[in-house]
């Protein structure tokens, strides 16, 4: 392990990655304020650009894009009560109260502080974690891949929001579809195509994720442009007051980092599951075990309130890249966009990973330590500059998005049937979010469709065409009830709500 | 009547599945492979069912939570415009390039969300794809098709 970190530690502490990170970092945090803009956004903008790196440094950039990005979006959370992405939403609860006292800045120090020590903690975990897992996964088979897949589609799906696990359901079997499109990967039998040439290698990735997010992100911008329960509040930048936090203050972060630190990484770690949750729970968590004093200050400026979500949104974070990176699949939807990446660069995340490529593994795990100080160095001293970028008209800003994601996806093809398909995929998608069906789950399927066929296909072939694969193996076993539970445990959750 | 049009696009979406499945079992194999466990066909079979499955269940049981669009405070005119324009930018880029093309497409994408500050419409678009062209190609390695800038010398 010693010579692995050393290996990661060579790899990331170059000038060039160095600058990535902070390049990402910064770039991340602008676009994660943007309300509605969030990391799968500002990662997908990204692919394009990292298709120049080696996958190494491409990962780090994008790694210090996700970081950054969850870190932005709890900047628009406390200053504008307009969460950039789900996972801060959580920290509106108390942020917003704070900085409505004339506390913004001390709001963000806190989150900033929060987030940076949550972030080093499940680094610590990982590190410590990931090479074992990466062992245990090594008894991996195909059947127990297929089963592992359907129980991160499910969970993700699960994990959803409120009543919509059929959609999220729906929204996975489009994504499997839309990754059937294409050649056969075996028998090179093309499917779907229509007889169109430019559908033979299949819809690319990077098209499905700019589409889905960035395009139909500012479609759906525009779309409510005057619907007055999404219009952006505005915020007085000249109150953000004094960012010092002080010793009473300090001892309370003291004891709910690390609590929450935990309940960020574990829920990371599951497949589907991610920041949202993660902060959520952590928020409830750090309410039930504070006394009845504390207690009565959440939801009107609690900073246990404020910096339970905060760590825990960015502990997941690193919790999310254990089952990337350990057995290929990814554990939210920015991971899954991550995953796509890899593939892009003929990297096969998985247990082999760690053996194969021990560069690429090492340096994002020790590229997140120093995304992490960067993020620190960057946002605090920059929180009343990089707050100004919430003013941007939007009149610049949208155009500039859809720019990027045509731009994105011209340079990759140089074929303009990929931009109407673009176009196509995103009115649907920027339809569909209109009527709450999500997108994560459908990025996600997509990702995972090939690998989740190929798996199928090893599996029945080796028995047959018998479906007891499903049950022959304890492990295969094992997840599959994992995945029964899950879903018995939503329905039982929804009738209880009822 | 008030329909629900989560149940339009769960039906929707039924009909699609119908139709992905009649299209999967089209799908040609090897003859060899017909009888194969497994074959191209198979896994989008299952999806195909799978489709029909889900959206069924969405038609059949009730709805939890309706959603509630107010379509009179949609901005349907210019979210179509944009669209129009992405189009546009597509049929032209191959012809006259991606200069003029992604500077034109900016420009007017500013213009018809309302923006009127000519000067920084004109920054944020010609000077601003001109930076990014040269990042591309110039920095980057990546070859960006031009006809139009090649018409007038500025490319090779």
């Amino acid at each position: 392990m010693i010579e692995g970190i050393l290996i990661g530690l060579t790899t990331a502490l170059t000038l060039q990655n160095i600058l990535m990170v902070m390049v990402g970092c910064f770039f991340g945090t602008i676009i994660g304020m943007l309300p509605g803009l969030g990391p799968m956004t500002a990662i997908a903008l990204m692919i394009p650009i990292t298709y120049g790196f080696d996958p190494a440094t491409g990962l780090i950039l994008m790694a210090g894009v996700y970081y950054g990005a969850v870190f932005g979006g709890s900047t628009s959370s406390i200053l504008l009560n307009a969460p950039g992405v789900p996972g801060t939403v959580a920290t509106s609860f108390d942020g917003y109260p704070m900085a409505q006292q004339g506390k913004a800045g001390k709001a963000l120090a806190i989150a900033a502080w929060s987030s940076f020590a949550g972030g080093t903690l499940s680094a610590i975990y990982l590190l410590f974690m990931a090479p074992s897992l990466s062992k245990v996964s090594l008894s991996f088979r195909s059947p127990d891949y297929f089963a592992l897949m359907i129980l991160g589609l499910t969970a993700i799906a699960a994990f959803s929001s409120k009543g919509q696990f059929l959609k999220a359901m729906m929204m996975v079997v489009l994504g499997l579809m839309l990754a059937s499109v294409g050649q056969d990967s075996l028998s090179d039998i093309t499917r779907f195509t229509f007889d169109n040439m430019n559908l033979t290698d299949g819809i690319s990735f990077v098209l499905v994720v700019m589409a889905t997010f960035a395009m139909s992100e500012a479609l759906t911008i525009i779309l409510k442009r005057n619907d007055p329960t999404s219009a952006a509040k505005q915020v007085s930048l000249t109150e953000l007051g004094s960012i010092k936090i002080n010793k009473e203050e300090r001892t309370k972060m003291y004891k709910t980092i690390p609590r929450s630190s935990i309940i960020g990484f574990l829920i990371g770690v599951l497949p589907g599951a991610g920041a949202t949750i993660a902060s959520f729970l952590a928020y409830g968590m750090e309410r039930n075990v504070v006394n009845d004093e504390e207690k009565e200050k959440f939801g009107k400026g609690s900073v246990n309130g404020l910096s339970a979500p905060e760590t825990a949104n960015n502990a997941a974070c690193s919790g999310s890249f254990v089952p990337m990176l350990t057995l290929g699949i990814p554990g939210s939807g920015t991971t899954a966009v991550m995953l796509g990446a890899l593939l892009g660069f003929g990297v096969q995340p998985g247990p082999r990973l760690y053996m194969t490529n021990p560069e690429i593994f090492w340096s994002i795990i020790m590229s997140m330590y120093i995304g992490m100080v960067i993020l620190l160095i960057l946002n605090l001293p920059l929180i009343p500059y990089i707050a100004r970028i919430l003013a941007v008209p939007k009149n610049y800003l949208i155009p500039l998005i859809l720019f990027f994601s045509v731009t994105g996806i011209y340079v990759m093809s140089f074929n303009n049937f990929d931009i109407y398909l673009m176009i196509g995929i995103a009115v649907v998608a920027t339809f569909l979010r209109l009527y709450d069906f999500p997108m994560p789950p459908l990025i996600l399927a997509f990702v995972l469709g090939g690998l989740m066929e190929e798996n199928l296909r090893r599996s029945l072939l080796l028995s047959n065409g018998s479906w007891e694969f499903l049950w022959d193996r304890t492990l295969t076993l094992c997840i599959l009830l994992t995945t029964i539970l899950i879903v018995v445990w939503h329905f039982y959750k929804s009738i209880i709500r009822k | 009547m008030n329909i629900n049009t989560t149940k339009i696009i769960s039906l929707l979406f039924f009909i699609f599945s119908a139709f992905y499945l009649y299209t999967a079992y089209q799908i040609q194999v090897f003859a060899f492979d017909e009888n194969a466990p497994f074959n191209a066909r198979t896994f989008p079979i299952y999806l195909g069912y799978a489709g029909l499955f889900f959206s069924g269940l969405k038609l059949v049981l009730p709805e939890p939570n309706t959603i509630k669009v107010d379509h009179k405070n949609l901005e349907y005119k210019k979210t179509a415009i944009l669209i129009v324009i992405a189009i546009i930018y597509g049929a032209t880029i191959l012809k006259i390039g991606y200069f003029l093309t992604t500077s034109l497409f900016l420009f007017s994408s500013y213009y018809f969300l309302g923006e009127r500050r000519w000067i920084l419409m004109f920054l944020l678009s010609f000077p601003f794809v001109a930076a990014f062209m040269y990042l591309l190609h110039g920095v980057l390695d990546i070859y960006l098709r031009d006809p139009f800038l090649q018409s007038i010398g500025v490319m090779g």
